[in-house]
């Protein structure tokens, strides 16, 4: 059959084994050094990590610089936050917003939810469940449904897990592998 | 030649016409229950409410489909990351820095939808 054009979804619900420590998969979410390795890059920073922190993505200079030679300005802070929850290395709640674009930017936070289980065999379940009731523009944005279709805008929540398995398990994101 | 279990469970999920109308019917409107997944697949095919769990089951193992509560409801989510990952390991589509991949992103979201 011939799909029709999706509704995207209000409520996205990503899930990813990787074979890690728990810690490993919450350090490459919650450290900077390691945000910056995979996806999308950046500088990810909870400031505090507990309740009521703050969160804020900031770029890398060649993230900046790629965007200046596209053309269109950079923001200091990519998206940024509040953290509602954490329960280290299990549990990671935070509200989110994109300030990369005007259109997003404009549209209310929605909530990020990071969970990860241990099983056996020392693989861990990561579950990502972003909830965007009010931000259309987001919700697409972050499906990747654009990427697919040559607009651009990247691989979404399903690339960023990709990737983030690539690195954990590897030691390489896509973009290093060889052809 | 060693197989990827979890590789295994995705393609033998994919494999069932009716398994992947079920996922078209999530990638058309996702976060659906039992029931409207059901009376989706009723005007397409005679099959049982016993025959659509077994499907969704399969396509739970494969991780294809991720269930979630709300209120009194279970909900079916589609899972992009399993094909994802089949995508990313035959096609290189990203072997150029990914920083360029939000580069054509105010262009986006700038056009009139």
């Amino acid at each position: 059959m011939t799909t029709t054009a999706p509704v995207v979804s209000a409520t996205q619900v990503y899930r990813v084994y990787i074979k890690a420590t728990a810690d490993a998969i919450w350090t490459a979410i919650t450290d900077p050094e390691w945000t910056n390795r995979y996806g999308y890059t950046g500088y990810t920073h909870y400031e505090p990590l507990e309740k009521g922190g703050t969160l804020t993505v900031v770029p890398n200079d060649e993230f900046k610089a790629a965007a200046e030679a596209g053309g269109f300005p950079c923001p200091d802070v990519l998206i940024d936050g509040e953290v509602l929850e954490v329960d280290a290395p299990h549990r990671l709640v935070t509200t989110w917003r994109m300030l990369m674009d005007p259109t997003t930017a404009a549209e209310p936070h929605s909530t990020i939810t990071y969970e990860i289980t241990e099983l056996e065999g020392g693989v861990c379940r990561l579950t990502v469940v972003h909830e965007l009731p009010d931000s259309p523009a987001t919700a697409r944005l972050v499906t990747g449904i654009d990427e697919d279709q040559g607009m651009g805008g990247g691989g979404g929540h399903a690339w960023i897990l990709s990737d983030l398995k690539s690195l954990l398990e590897t030691g390489k994101v896509m973009a290093d592998r060889q052809p | 030649v060693t197989d990827d279990p979890e590789l295994h469970a995705v393609f033998k999920a994919l494999a069932d016409p009716s398994r992947r109308f079920l996922l078209d019917l999530l990638y058309e409107r996702d976060g659906r229950t039992l029931t409207e997944l059901e009376a989706e697949l009723a005007t397409v095919t005679a099959m049982t409410r016993f025959g659509v769990m077994k499907h969704l089951k399969v396509l739970e193992e494969a991780d294809l489909v991720v269930t979630r509560r709300q209120g009194r409801e279970k909900l079916h989510h589609l899972n992009p990351v399993p094909i994802r990952l089949i995508h990313d390991r035959w096609i290189d589509k990203y072997t150029e820095r990914n920083v360029t991949a939000l580069l054509h992103l105010k262009d986006q979201l700038e056009k009139p939808s």
